[in-house]
């Protein structure tokens, strides 16, 4: 028999374990994501325009201004630019890459000889680094080597392909690598959602004369529901933090062409110093993140527990 | 993949079939297009590219771009190659992931089977943490990163792909021990089995699968990234996306874009290599971290 107190530190160690595990990870999330979100929000109301925050006597190198930089941000045409071009950028992103991934899902759910090669075809981009996707895109979509130059040595003379160098639609190419990159993985979340319908269903709605169209239009996509907003969410977000491609792609440019919130932000803070109005432009991220998955994430907890 | 393979009831006429297949042919070809650019150009000499053959098969095959992107190419003021960063890349995220895995996998099981007040909510704050933006912790990182000496270095990186790394490793191992049966872990509680031996002898054996999604993952994420490496090592200590973009863009001399293809390929080979290898994971992964369900 053990005595009375040796079981009552092994049982009361048994309870606090599983806290004394989880709390290494706690402690880094809490430190590294929320603390830090806090300080940046601090440095937003600061005048900070490079690191390190203190100078060699240890005093500050900034004093607090309000909301002076939130003010300068958005009187910024840079920030205006970054912003117009976000809207453009997420929304044709959202839009088409639902738009094929849907259509891809449907096909592909037509028992498709060969769906097992088709469908890793699809995907493979998703395992790529918008490094290397962007480079390719970027020397395939310019006029000197890629497509203008490839139609014109195949005897199309007078065929012109510049948007990549042009302030106007270089935007669009962006959009085209971003959604040759996820689309396929937005099919997938599809495809998934409509193996799970059930064809019960569906038989009942064929004997009854309904036709393809409107069984896809009135039972199947209604119910894909949940996977369109998973994959609004997660494009949404995706969208929002796109950087890696615009800097492998465009730079962007040509000018302030394809500038989004996240390229700003770090030329504001790293390149310009400028690290106040970098931060405010963070900060604005951040809610417009927020706003989508707090909720989002807010819904699918609640529904499992 | 890892869905129901219920097929549909949908039926389909002769002419609809047709076009079906043709339309999926063809969206397999817009996908394949850019790898094949990459792959038949990186294996060409530079005139034939900049001659408008970019489609053509190489009229002259040649590994010299290859060569030249690993081992001689000028990445910044060195004429390195991508070597040296390649292996700065496998040496990040080798303990990032292997870090961030184990972690998550206790995480998720103290999570699902010690359930306590507020574990739902903390779960939450976790999850949340993997869908910032990053550029919200740029700044603090930086000074943090400075202040600990890390700056530009491996290690430094490896803590930054740890901390960000665990919300969704924590997640993955959370949804695959709650469906795990709980009265296993209550019995052998009952027959004395502590916290870790429950963990180490239950569920660990089990935990296979749910190993190999979270790696791959986490492997993908950390290796393609570029937001962290770029600002917190962009000097030697660059990972392999960095030391890729300072090739390609780099304004000095002729655009060798032979070379910047091969050096694209290399970048994207090991992330391939696991996809070729473990597709299925992959995108079990992909979808466990977006539909939660």
């Amino acid at each position: 028999m053990q005595s009375k107190s040796e079981v009552d530190f092994r049982s009361r160690l048994q309870i606090w374990l599983p806290k004394i595990v989880l709390s290494p990870s706690l402690a880094l999330v809490f430190v590294f994501v929320y603390g830090f979100i806090l300080f940046t929000v601090y440095v937003s109301f600061t005048d900070s325009r490079i690191l390190p925050f203190v100078d060699k006597n240890g005093d500050p190198t900034f004093s607090l201004i309000g909301f002076t930089n939130y003010e300068k941000l958005f009187s910024l045409s840079h920030w205006e630019i970054s912003l117009t071009n976000m809207a453009v950028f997420a929304g044709l992103y959202i839009v088409i890459c639902s738009a094929i991934g849907l259509l891809l899902a449907i096909f592909l759910d037509q028992k498709i000889r060969g769906e097992g090669l088709l469908r890793p075809l699809y995907l493979y981009p998703m395992a790529l680094s918008f490094i290397v996707t962007g480079t390719a895109w970027k020397w395939f979509l310019d006029p000197a080597i890629g497509l203008e130059n490839i139609m014109q040595s195949w005897g199309w003379v007078s065929f012109s392909f510049d948007w990549i160098k042009s302030r106007d639609f270089a935007i669009y190419t962006v959009v085209l690598a971003a959604v040759w990159q996820s689309s396929g993985f937005v099919m997938a979340m599809f495809l998934a959602g409509l193996r799970g319908i059930d064809n019960e269903i569906l038989k009942a709605a064929q004997m009854d004369g309904a036709s393809n169209w409107n069984l896809y239009r009135r039972i199947i996509i209604p119910q894909l529901r949940p996977a369109f907003l998973s994959a609004f969410v997660i494009l949404a977000h995706l969208a929002i933090k796109t950087f890696d491609l615009v800097i492998a792609m465009t730079g962007g440019g040509p000018g302030r062409a394809t500038e989004l919130p996240a390229t700003f932000m770090y030329s504001y803070t790293f390149s310009r110093n400028q690290m106040g109005i970098g931060a405010a432009s963070a900060v604005i991220m951040l809610m417009t993140i927020a706003a989508i998955m707090i909720p989002y994430l807010y819904s699918e907890l609640k529904e499992k527990t | 993949m890892s869905v129901a393979t219920q097929d549909t009831a949908i039926r389909t006429g002769r002419i609809a079939r047709a076009m079906i297949y043709l339309v999926l042919v063809l969206f397999a070809l817009f996908y394949v297009l850019p790898l094949y650019v990459m792959a038949v150009n990186s294996v060409k000499p530079l005139s034939e590219i900049t001659g408008g053959g970019m489609m053509a098969l190489p009229e002259v095959w040649t590994i010299e771009p290859w060569l030249k992107a690993w081992s001689t190419a000028q990445i910044g003021v060195e004429p390195t190659g991508l070597r040296p960063y390649f292996w700065n890349s496998i040496s990040m995220v080798v303990p990032a992931v292997a870090i961030s895995t184990v972690l998550g996998a206790l995480n998720g099981y103290v999570l699902t089977k010690w359930r306590f007040r507020w574990d739902t909510i903390l779960f939450g704050l976790m999850l949340f943490a993997c869908f910032i933006p990053f550029q919200i912790v740029l700044i603090p990182m930086a000074a943090v990163l400075g202040f600990l000496g890390l700056a530009g270095s491996t290690s430094g990186l490896v803590l930054v792909h740890v901390v960000y790394g665990i919300g969704f490793s924590t997640l993955y191992f959370r949804n695959y021990y709650a469906v795990f049966p709980t009265e296993l872990v209550r019995a052998a509680q009952i027959d004395g089995a502590g916290f870790f031996q429950i963990f180490w002898r239950i569920l660990l054996p089990s935990s296979g699968p749910i190993s190999v999604v979270c790696i791959i993952w986490q492997f993908t994420n950390i290796w393609n990234d570029f937001l962290f490496g770029a600002s917190f090592a962009s000097g030697d200590g660059a990972p392999m996306t960095v030391a890729l973009n300072n090739l390609v863009q780099s304004s000095t001399g002729v655009k060798e874009y032979n070379v910047h293809f091969a050096g694209a390929i290399l970048a994207a080979l090991p992330t391939l290599l696991v996809y070729i290898v473990a597709g299925r994971y992959f995108v079990r992964g992909l979808m466990a971290g977006s539909v939660k369900g």
